[in-house]
């Protein structure tokens, strides 16, 4: 171990950027992308708990087929917010602003991000945007589904739609900013000899995300605003009686919220590509073409919106069409997952935390991808959409995918973020509890669906229930199985063993600094010889430089 | 196909159950592979190639094309073959037959409100015989909703200003679910009802033993007279101020435009609530709007009488003119163009 550790020979300053200045004032003012990455964490670990004790209500409730811990009104009210606090403050921040602003610089050799004070400012649209929508929340809720579909919205319902879309609205810009931010900072920052397909995948994979942030974005500040101008002066826009059309609210919704699921998933991928490639100490299996899938996923996502209204009274045709290309998106997804696999093979794999998060991810991914292929085929879809089946399809994609994404990189990277490790064996314990919880939680659901079992129903025939019970079982080890690690990473900041700067023995550049790194990242520019994640034998990497592997097979 | 015995599949009781449960049979077997098959060589994988020592390093290995060829080529495939097979399922099934016996569905916060042509009216229970094809005509008064019945694998989005349709032919007696299933509101979860199938003979009764009722095409008459539509299309639709209604269903319409529209039930449904949107070839935008005057209900009441009219002969039918003669109708200046109110 020791042998590794010497690679760049980081000289271990007891100055880090937890302890270059103190006081409350120097983080609410910190230029620093580290400690605007750990701002972010706490904000969104805070929403991501109130997403789930929503989550929590919704399952005891649905225990029983009667309504009986919830009536009607604030059930679809816990629903509603739920969807709007997971997606909008949790699932679309999660990854990029906590994990990609602490990484994306120090991964391409950088003192910073190319704009610090926006950097900064991003966290305060986002606070922003999260207090407006816990005012709507605190002030009587909101109950027209996360979704916000007209006419209900705009004439029907009673509760705080403006200010909840207001919140969203404003966080918005936070995410256009993080985007516009990583794309400059991707291309105007590299270190020397940090080419472009030297780059880690991570940082593929939020160059992708970035440009959905910044194209997609827009397009529901539109639609909020719309919605907003509708509901308050009745423009007319969405209402048929006075020339509108309340499906043009869902085109235009979907037209960003379909590629918003990419904002989710693909910052994901790229922590699985670490992971898979750096535990099992390979380089990735076609590199190239996983870079490449980021794009065509951050493409083709633009144009599949329709496969949300295959039965909104779309047409035939537009329905036939919107079904092929949501078919070709999958084949990039197919592709990655492939090669994950295959990175794999004949690799030399641990099984420490963050890998099994990894190969959870690619398993529970699958079937997420796989299930939506079921969404795709048309006459399906028709049978399914609405159910339960989309529920368990989409929890797939973004708790299996996206939250244990981030929780494996969360745990790989934790040494380097706080200085400390968190401890194994509770580790690799929470994860597998993680994964049994989700599938019970969410396999039953897939099941429900395709019997007719119909979302937003908090009341439900009685056959239902047995599979219902099973899920709401798997809910809450699921939840226990999300609470240990929330409380052995908070003791490890204080009592985790101290890391080391290279705890795991990686070529990667945010290594080849001390743990937790100093303000600047790195004593000195680093300067990038080796391709991404080029290991080597242990008594050629001594040598900084000398260890371009010439026996790369071609398989 | 015959599933019955397969457990977690709803029962199936329409001509397209079974066909649905088909491709969702293939499109699981396909999913059961790919899982098993990745699930299976990630195990395999990390059980056998399991780090032995803290200091090995495996020999790198770059990629291969042929692999990645074919793992996207092949994937790709599977993918058409499931998009033909859904596809041209959904496509039959957009497209109701002609022969079909129509009923009109009103969704409403929170109840089914439905009519048979015949006259009877239920509320939150459909009654439908087997073996005959049976065609929805939907719309709303309020919000989206969504008329789904799981037994039959169908389902649409009823849309306020709109009328959605959808077919089945049920194929089995029995007791299915009804379900809202586009998110409405407070009740949403009680918007729910029943489909009663049953044997030909057993649905003639139960349609004869509701005789008090008045069917939509009678009450869309007295609709049509105390209305007022009467003064200007004529008491039987033989037109006059108007254009002539008989015979008008179905059949092409020549607009003051140039354009020509087909008259179905959202072109009689826009007549009426927009009637200046599209102008029949000949005639001034002297109609008002019923908009707010008439509701969902009685629009599809005064749908079905027009739908009832026969044909008057031709010398006042609007009908398309020829060509020669549509290029020198000139409109009249007083016409708005076809879209604007």
């Amino acid at each position: 171990m020791k042998a590794m550790e010497t690679f760049v020979t980081p000289t271990p300053s007891r100055v880090n950027y937890l302890n270059a200045t103190y006081g409350l004032k120097s983080w609410l003012l910190t230029k620093d992308h580290k400690r605007i990455a750990l701002l972010y964490l706490g904000s969104i670990s805070f929403f991501f708990l109130i997403g789930g004790l929503y989550a929590m209500a919704i399952r005891i409730e649905l225990l029983t087929p009667q309504a009986d811990l919830l009536q009607s009104t604030t059930y679809n009210k816990v629903f509603t917010q739920h969807g709007i606090i997971m997606v909008f403050f949790f699932l679309i921040p999660s990854i990029p602003a906590t994990l990609g602003n602490f990484l994306v610089p120090m991964m391409i050799g950088a003192k910073d991000l190319a704009f610090p004070r926006i950097n900064l400012l991003s966290w305060y649209i986002y606070m922003l945007g999260g207090i407006v929508t816990i005012y709507a929340l605190l002030a009587g809720g909101i109950d027209t589904g996360w979704t916000f579909y007209t006419p209900f919205s705009t004439s029907f319902s009673n509760s705080y739609v403006v200010a909840a879309g207001l919140g969203i609205f404003i966080s918005g810009f936070s995410s256009i900013l993080t985007g516009l931010n990583f794309i400059v900072t991707i291309h105007t920052m590299r270190a020397p000899g940090m080419t472009w397909f030297r780059m880690p995948l991570f940082i593929w994979s939020h160059y992708a995300t970035s440009l959905v942030m910044i194209l997609g974005t827009p397009v529901i500040a539109i639609t909020i605003l719309l919605l907003a101008f509708e509901r308050l002066a009745h423009i007319g826009i969405f209402d048929p009686a006075a020339g509108g059309d309340p499906v043009l609210f869902q085109h235009l919704f979907w037209f960003y919220s379909h590629p918003a699921v990419y904002i989710m998933v693909l910052p994901g991928m790229g922590v699985v590509s670490e992971l898979i490639a750096n535990f099992s100490r390979k380089n990735i299996f076609g590199y190239s073409f996983v870079a490449f899938s980021s794009l065509a996923i951050a493409v083709f996502g633009f144009l599949v919106w329709g496969h949300h209204l295959f039965v909104a009274s779309q047409s035939v045709y537009a329905g036939m069409i919107f079904s092929f290309l949501s078919f070709a998106v999958a084949i990039p997804s197919a592709i990655k997952v492939f090669n994950w696999t295959a990175t794999l093979y004949k690799g030399s794999i641990s099984y420490d935390t963050p890998m099994l998060y990894a190969l959870g991810f690619i398993g529970l991914f699958t079937v997420g991808g796989m299930t939506g292929l079921f969404l795709a085929a048309l006459a399906v879809d028709v049978h399914v959409s609405d159910t339960y089946f989309i529920v368990a399809h989409f929890h797939y994609i973004m708790v299996g995918g996206t939250l244990l994404a981030y929780l494996g990189g969360l745990h790989y990277w934790w040494p380097k973020i706080s200085g400390r490790m968190y401890p194994e064996g509770w580790g690799r314990f929470s994860a597998l509890v993680v994964f049994v919880g989700f599938n019970l939680t969410f396999l039953p659901q897939f099941v429900l669906g395709y019997m007719g079992m119909p979302r937003r129903y908090h009341v439900y025939p009685p056959e239902f229930q047995v599979l219902h019970v099973l899920s709401s079982a798997g809910a809450s080890i699921l939840g226990i199985g999300l609470l240990i690690p929330l409380l052995y990473l908070i003791w490890s900041m204080r009592y985790g063993k101290i890391a080391a700067s290279n705890p795991w023995n990686l070529p990667g550049l945010e290594w080849q600094t001390s743990s937790p790194p100093p303000t600047e990242n790195f004593e000195l520019t680093p300067v990038v010889t080796w391709e991404a994640y080029e290991f080597a034998p242990a008594e050629e990497i001594q040598v900084v430089g000398k260890f371009r592997d010439t026996s790369v097979e071609e398989v | 196909m015959q599933t019955s015995w397969i457990p977690f599949v709803p029962p199936s009781a329409s001509t397209l159950s079974g066909k649905v449960d088909a491709l969702y049979f293939y499109l699981s077997g396909v999913t059961a592979f790919f899982v098993l098959l990745i699930f299976g060589v990630l195990i395999f994988f990390v059980i056998k190639y399991r780090r032995r020592s803290p200091y090995e390093i495996p020999r790198p290995i770059a990629g291969s094309h042929k692999l990645e060829m074919l793992w996207s080529v092949i994937p790709f495939l599977i993918a058409m073959s499931m998009f033909a097979w859904g596809a041209q399922l959904y496509f039959q099934n957009r497209r109701p037959p002609t022969n079909a016996v129509e009923v009109y569905v009103v969704g409403k916060q929170w109840m089914w409100k439905i009519q048979h042509t015949t006259g009877q009216r239920e509320i939150n229970e459909l009654h439908v015989p087997v073996g005959r094809r049976v065609k929805l005509i939907m719309t709303t008064e309020d919000v989206i909703h969504d008329f789904f019945i799981p037994a039959f694998r169908i389902k649409a989005d009823v849309v306020p200003g709109r009328y959605t349709t959808q077919w089945f032919e049920a194929t089995k007696p029995g007791t299915y679910h009804l379900f809202c299933a586009e998110y409405c509101g407070m009740n949403h979860s009680g918007m729910i009802g029943s489909v009663v199938v049953m044997e030909p003979t057993e649905f003639d009764n139960w349609l004869s033993g509701n005789t008090n009722q008045q069917s939509p095409a009678v009450a869309g008459q007295q609709l049509y007279q105390t209305l007022g539509c009467v003064s200007c299309h004529g008491a039987t639709g033989e037109g006059g101020r108007g254009p002539a209604l008989g015979g008008v269903f179905g059949s092409q319409v020549f607009l003051n435009n140039g354009q020509t529209v087909k008259a179905d039930e959202a072109y009689i449904r826009e007549s009426i609530v927009n009637p200046q949107a599209k102008l029949v070839n000949g005639f001034g935008p002297i109609m008002p709007t019923f908009q707010g005057q008439i509701s969902e209900e009685q629009l599809v009441q005064v749908l079905a009488f027009i739908k009832s009219l026969p044909a008057q002969g031709s010398q006042t039918r609007p009908t398309a003119p020829s060509p020669a003669g549509s290029a020198s109708a000139a409109p009249s200046p007083a016409v708005q163009p076809a879209g604007s109110k």
